[in-house]
């Protein structure tokens, strides 16, 4: 290796080490901060629900789920949508719509959350308080998920805001693992028989549950007539292979890495749930009653915190989201790395 | 604190890279953060005192009360700025070299959000504790039916606002609530952020300012300068007197008059000035304070900043009511010039005893 190799070599791990050094740094500088309230509370402190500046008494609790819950919500509201829209897009649309709509979604991207604050203070919640609810209460109003008076600021609002803000990345995430399936296995899937709605229902389902996907799979495949069958084959693919090694492991990696992206989105978006979300402190399962998240509660709360427990409890919250993140990331990991073993193809896309 | 550390590090570079050149004409810098409630009328008075002596050159960061008092305790600035007095404790923290220095007053209002409800409805120290604490749950409760005879008021659930972020604005609401409501002061009690009873949290005045407008039933607390500026109507409050009181600028200024009479010539200014004595006087109102040391080390930056407040606190008030801010009662201020006169560098007073003014 030549000198200048060297230096370039040793230039460029430095700057790679740099980054895994600076992640250590910060989590060092959390818990640090940390610590007198780590001492104080201990593991009470995930557990507690009050939280009270004036008397010192922190319990992280209402923050810990309230983030999870709006998250939850809004993935449940985002992913079949955002599905929706990549099938759509890769499948369905006539080609001269498919690059102005998706570009449109993914300028949603680029509006501030500040901006979807304020459509959520002035138009997302008037609209489910005065035009949903009314309506909805007579179908959910059963539902504990959906019990007690609904004043506005809440959980379903926190959600329903977080689920358009990651919308454009499930969805250009997906469409782009979904434009990598190759036409070959389009063509595979059609040729046995199935119908253009079929395929790529097998190829979304294949990306969400194993099992279900298996059963389902089976029966479309039973109820291909065998002279189509036999056309499959021609084409040189078993049925087993077809829907099985090809069709299931494309894709699947890539929107469940996807969906983890807005995950992460989600659970660290401070500004535009803070203002529709209805910042209590408080558990309550119902989606109609205001939460808070931790994002939030530190923003709010950073700059007057007098008090150095106060202080000390906000850094403790902040080392509870990191931890959350991470995990949420390492599950994708796992999930992602046991699932495309077979074929790594779509991995690649995150 | 490492967080701190960082963030005066980045101070201290800009204000580094700014001193460079401003040492060489002879120009006193001075930093101070702190308050955001009080940011518009500090940014003004900086500006003007500028514009009168261009060697002095003042920075002034709205970083929160909390920040504030931090960053004052650390000496990372030169002065620090607050809505609510230091504690014993943070106090003892900066072996008492601190003095609060009243600058302009606040109040705060109620404000609510009745369909059909056009009259300006009274409230009393009771009342307002009563829904906050979440005991009176109805706008036709009769402990407010009671205090507003001729309103009709409807059979609506009461929602109650209040501020998710740690403010000034909830320190003075909340100081007032503990004064009048002994249940409020020993379950609840009073801070920049406390453990709410009841209510939905909005950020920043506009943030409790939108969730009353669109609410039906809401209730909420705003500052006087937010409600006058944005023409939001709001309630009035029954003083001690037992007069009902429209918050205005002059009936907030009376509220320090009244509190401020029982102030001797040694106060340290750290008073609470809310459910005060006088028969006009705004019960929800407070000083805003600025955070000077008593002893400092740096005479040419001790005599500029002392000049500095002394000029805020006399030509300076003419800014304020355009600001809507709530000038200084006459009496504060000649405290406040014995305060000025008695701060010192290596032991010899900054002011010389005869000053009037530069």
């Amino acid at each position: 290796m030549s000198r200048g190799d060297v230096v370039y070599r040793t230039v460029l791990t430095a700057l790679a080490l740099l980054l895994p050094l600076l992640l250590v740094l910060i989590a060092i500088e959390l818990v640090a901060n940390a610590m007198p309230a780590v001492s104080k509370f201990g593991f009470g402190f995930l557990t507690h629900s009050t939280w009270d500046p004036v008397r010192g008494e922190f319990g992280a609790l209402p923050l810990i789920f309230g983030t999870l819950y709006s998250s939850l919500v809004a993935l449940i509201i985002a992913v079949p949508l955002a599905l929706g829209c990549a099938v759509f897009l890769t499948e369905f649309a006539p080609r001269w719509l498919r690059t102005p709509v998706a570009t449109l979604i993914e300028l949603l991207a680029a509006v501030p959350s500040v901006i979807y604050g304020l459509w959520g203070i002035f138009v997302l919640i008037p609209l489910l308080r005065d035009h949903f609810w009314p309506v909805a209460r007579h179908v959910l109003g059963k539902l504990p998920i959906f019990s007690g008076v609904f004043y506005g600021p809440s959980v379903l609002a926190a959600g329903v805001i977080l689920a358009v803000m990651v919308l454009p990345y499930i969805t250009a995430v997906s469409r782009e693992v979904l434009l990598a399936v190759p036409p070959s296995q389009r063509e595979a899937g059609l040729a046995l028989g199935a119908t253009r709605w079929e395929t790529v229902t097998t190829v979304i389902l294949a990306v969400m549950v194993l099992p279900y996907i298996t059963a389902v799979s089976r029966e479309v495949l039973l109820a291909v007539p065998p002279s189509q069958r036999e056309a499959g084959l021609a084409l040189g693919a078993t049925r087993w292979e077809t829907v099985t090694t090809v069709i299931l492991p494309y894709g699947r990696a890539g929107i469940i890495g996807a969906v983890i992206l807005g995950l992460g989105r989600a659970l660290g978006e401070t500004m535009a749930v803070t203002m529709v979300i209805g910042n209590r402190h408080e558990v309550s399962a119902s989606l109609l009653q205001p939460g808070y998240t931790i994002a939030a509660a530190i923003a709010n709360e950073f700059s007057e915190a007098v008090s150095d427990m106060h202080l000390a409890a906000l850094f403790m919250v902040g080392a509870v989201l990191f931890l959350i993140t991470i995990i949420a990331n390492t599950l994708a990991r796992v999930l992602v790395w046991r699932v495309a073993r077979g074929s790594a193809v779509g991995s690649t896309a995150i | 604190m490492t967080r701190t550390l960082a963030r005066s590090l980045a101070i201290a570079a800009g204000s580094l890279l700014v001193a460079a050149s401003a040492w060489a004409q002879g120009t006193i810098r001075l930093n101070g953060a702190g308050a955001t409630f009080p940011n518009p009328i500090y940014s003004k008075w900086v500006l003007e005192y500028h514009t009168a002596h261009p060697t002095v050159e003042i920075n002034y960061q709205a970083i929160g009360s909390g920040g504030g008092i931090r960053q004052f305790t650390d000496h990372t600035v030169d002065f620090g700025a607050s809505d609510g007095p230091m504690t014993d404790a943070q106090i003892q923290a900066v072996n008492g070299n601190v003095y609060h220095l009243p600058t302009v007053l606040g109040s705060v209002v109620p404000t609510y959000n009745i369909p059909g409800v056009t009259a300006q409805l009274r409230f009393n120290g009771d009342v307002l504790a009563g829904i906050w604490l979440g005991q009176i749950t109805k706008w036709n409760d009769s402990r407010l039916t009671a205090l507003n005879p001729g309103v009709s008021l409807p059979d609506q659930d009461i929602v109650v606002a209040h501020r998710s972020d740690g403010s000034g604005t909830t320190y003075i609401w909340t100081d007032y609530l503990s004064k009048v409501s002994p249940d409020w002061s020993s379950r609840v009690g009073k801070g920049t952020s406390v453990n709410w009873p009841v209510g939905l949290g909005g950020q920043g005045n506009p943030g409790v300012a939108n969730i009353v407008k669109q609410t039906p039933g809401a209730i909420g607390y705003v500052e006087l300068i937010y409600a006058l500026q944005n023409q939001i109507g709001y309630g009035l409050v029954q003083n001690k007197s037992g007069n009902f009181i429209q918050a205005s600028l002059q009936s907030t200024t009376d509220a320090a008059a009244a509190a401020a009479a029982a102030l001797d010539a040694n106060t340290d200014f750290r008073v609470s000035i809310t459910d005060p004595d006088g028969p006009q006087a705004y019960p929800i109102a407070s000083f805003t304070w600025l955070l000077v040391p008593k002893q400092m080390t740096d005479m040419a930056k001790a005599r500029a900043l002392l000049e500095f407040v002394w000029w805020a606190v006399h030509d300076g008030e003419r800014f304020t009511t355009d600001l809507s801010y709530a000038p200084l009662p006459r009496h504060v201020v000649d405290l406040e010039e014995q305060c000025l006169k008695s701060i010192t560098v290596d032991g010899h007073a900054v002011l010389p005893r005869n000053y009037r003014g530069r």
